[in-house]
């Protein structure tokens, strides 16, 4: 393994981060309103999630799971509560600041995708890189490499439109990779796929949180999913209803070793 | 981002859809060309006018007889007499900046040779004039100072002439008769066209002054003198040393009219540029109302453009894009459609200039700095009405921007 894909730990910039935390969450509120209408999503939120964790969030629609990720992608600032990644405290971060930390210690996994159309998948894995001044031909390499990890290689110049879903999903993984953060979020990455398809992207996830210790954190409405995580935090109305770990999680490079093989032709099959 | 990366970025965005690119950008194609088409059209014609104010003469100066009143009735100037030779003669050694001066008598008359005849302008003039008009001859000379001092009956003639009288015969060395005087012909003048007043120059005899006087109009005054000032700047000044130097000879009151008139060609011609210029201005703003017309629908197109791709923005987003970097890619799309429309917009300009040049024979020039402005004007349309879309771009919500459907 490269060294640089080696997460190294930041100075401690705060004095609550010395529980080594990545993610250090104290009673997270967030209040919507809605004309004159206060939508509590989050009731208080404290949650920590050490490096190299693999957590899932599980929760009903509406149980704030989503807004949580939203505050803890940096996507969006909390009502109240603090909120320390890596350390630093980033709830009260203004736009630009917050673009900046999602470029350095995001990555994003999304349930759509969300690739860019007509642009080939190393240009849609190196989009991070742009956006941190990268060199153009230190983009591609890194892209490159961040393909390898995701096992795509030879796929590299297609379009989203000439990959399989679970290629295409593993382009987003590679997207979310490459820029070495701290934590990759993933909000329903298997929502699109069939099952098959979900247990090879949940290889990919455990994988990379195996061989290179990168914390995951996951949300899914799938109890199968959860599964493969080493922890399950389940979110009932804005608030945290049960938090424990995954006695034995599911070893999906083993799953689909048991899985019949009568799909594989169609899914290695080059779409082009 | 570096600016290579917004550029490379732009270019794909615009390549994706070829057709709405290329539509768009014909708005500003056709304002920028019409107005460089324009701008090329009105060139030419300010340059034919100067061309045509080169051809009058060298920095001419033209002093005519002008109306006296006599006792409350107003004379015509070719029966004011007090314009005289030694007024010519006084203007060329008092008025320094004067460099070379010529009396003038004016008349027409019937020529005939052999059995053909013609009617045509006289002028009777002093050497300098072949100069000032610089109005040399295609063959033959001029007369000389001692021709005027001894009223020869010698003359240059235009060939418009020529060809009415001669016809293919050589004319050199012929006597023709000028109202029954025979004068012999010492040269013949190389053509100059038409005057900008629409007289055909070509169409004259020129002899010398004194002999007009005695023998054809019988008169002792000039009818105009004319001079060369010594360059475009000292024609005012000359004008002025001159209007008070005839004001003094001929002893007017303050409180009298002047007797004649000082003018220059140059303040005719300089009028009609000055039109022109207006003409081309009116034209040009009129065909800037397009280029207008092409900023609203780069508008339009990056607003529809930036709701098509409010995912790609909230991905982008998402990964890490600032507001600052969003806007700057729309912003340079918007400026990289119309500079490239911009710049088709001057190929065209330039080409149907060309066509207008070839086809309708008008003289056209593309300055080169209204490209420049063209070019400059376009980006700022871009700026202008990208700027809208941008930052409406760059203010989306990156979570709403990525659940857009």
């Amino acid at each position: 393994m490269p060294e640089e894909m080696v997460q190294s730990r930041p100075a401690n910039e705060h004095p609550a981060a010395a529980s080594g935390a990545v993610i250090g969450v104290e009673n997270l509120h967030k209040t919507y309103v809605l004309g004159e209408v206060q939508v509590h999503a989050l009731r208080g939120i404290s949650l920590s999630i050490a490096r190299g964790e693999f957590v899932a969030i599980m929760g009903a629609s509406g149980s704030g799971k989503s807004t949580f990720m939203n505050l803890v992608g940096c996507l969006d600032r909390p009502t109240k509560g603090r909120y320390l990644l890596d350390g630093q405290d980033v709830s009260q971060l203004n736009n630009k600041e917050l673009a900046g930390i999602r470029n350095r210690k995001i990555g994003f996994v999304f349930q759509g995708f969300n690739l860019l159309s007509r642009t080939s998948a190393v240009e849609n894995v190196e989009l991070p890189l742009i956006y941190s001044g990268v060199p153009h031909l230190q983009r591609v390499e890194r892209a490159l490499e961040s393909l390898r990890a995701v096992g795509l290689e030879g796929r590299e110049s297609h379009h989203p439109a000439q990959l399989s879903g679970g290629q295409q999903q593993r382009v987003a993984v590679a997207r979310a990779l490459v820029n070495n953060p701290s934590i990759i979020l993933a909000d329903e990455p298997t929502g699109n796929l069939d099952s098959r398809t979900s247990v090879e992207i949940m290889e990919v996830f455990q994988r990379l949180n195996k061989e290179r210790s990168i914390t995951v954190l996951l949300v899914t409405h799938e109890p199968d999913i959860a599964l493969y995580a080493k922890r399950v935090v389940t979110f009932k109305d804005g608030k945290v209803r049960r938090d424990e770990p995954v006695d034995d999680p599911l070893d999906a490079a083993e799953v689909f070793r048991t899985l019949p093989a009568l799909e594989q032709d169609e899914e290695e099959e080059d779409k082009a | 981002m570096d600016a290579a990366a917004v550029i490379r970025v732009a270019l794909r965005a615009l390549a994706r859809n070829k057709m709405r690119t290329v539509l768009t950008m014909l708005g500003i194609i056709i304002g920028v060309g019409a107005v460089i088409c324009t701008v090329a059209i009105g060139e030419g014609a300010s340059n034919q006018i100067q061309e045509s104010l080169r051809n009058l003469g060298d920095n001419i100066v033209f002093v005519s007889a002008g109306s006296v009143n006599n006792g409350g009735v107003h004379m015509g100037s070719s029966a004011t007499k007090t314009l005289t030779v030694a007024d010519s003669t006084a203007i060329g050694q008092q008025v320094p900046l004067m460099v070379r001066i010529s009396p003038g008598v004016g008349a027409s008359a019937q020529l005939v040779y052999g059995n053909q005849n013609w009617y045509t302008r006289v002028r009777g003039v002093a050497p300098p004039y072949f100069e000032i008009r610089r109005w040399p001859v295609q063959e033959g000379g001029v007369f000389t100072q001692h021709d005027v001092d001894s009223a020869a009956d010698v003359c240059v003639i235009g060939l418009t002439v020529v060809q009415n009288l001669f016809g293919d015969e050589n004319p050199l060395g012929k006597t023709i008769r000028v109202q029954s005087l025979p004068f012999r012909i010492i040269g013949v003048l190389a053509p100059k066209g038409q005057s900008p007043f629409g007289q055909d120059e070509d169409d004259t005899i020129i002899i010398p002054y004194t002999t007009v006087q005695k023998k054809i109009a019988g008169i002792s005054w000039v009818n105009f003198i004319m001079g060369s000032a010594a360059s475009q700047e000292a024609i005012k000044p000359a004008q002025a040393q001159i209007s008070s130097l005839l004001r003094e000879r001929h002893h007017l009151r303050p409180d009298e009219d002047d007797d004649f008139m000082v003018s220059s060609p140059t303040d005719l011609a300089e009028t009609q540029a000055q039109s022109g210029r207006i003409m081309t201005l009116l034209l040009a703003s009129i065909a800037s109302v397009s280029l207008l017309v092409g900023g609203i629908g780069i508008m339009n197109i990056m607003l529809v453009s930036v709701t098509e791709r409010t995912r790609e923005i909230g991905v982008r987003m998402a990964v890490g894009a600032t507001e600052q970097d969003v806007q700057m890619q729309f912003l340079s799309e918007a400026v990289v459609l119309s500079l490239l429309g911009g710049t088709v917009g001057v190929l065209g300009g330039v080409a149907g200039s060309l066509a207008v040049s070839s086809m309708l024979d008008w003289p056209t020039r593309v300055p080169p700095e209204a490209i420049g402005i063209a070019v400059l004007f376009s980006a700022a349309v871009g700026i202008f009405f990208g700027y809208y879309p941008a930052r409406k771009a760059a203010r989306l919500d990156p979570i709403d921007a990525l659940r857009y459907e």
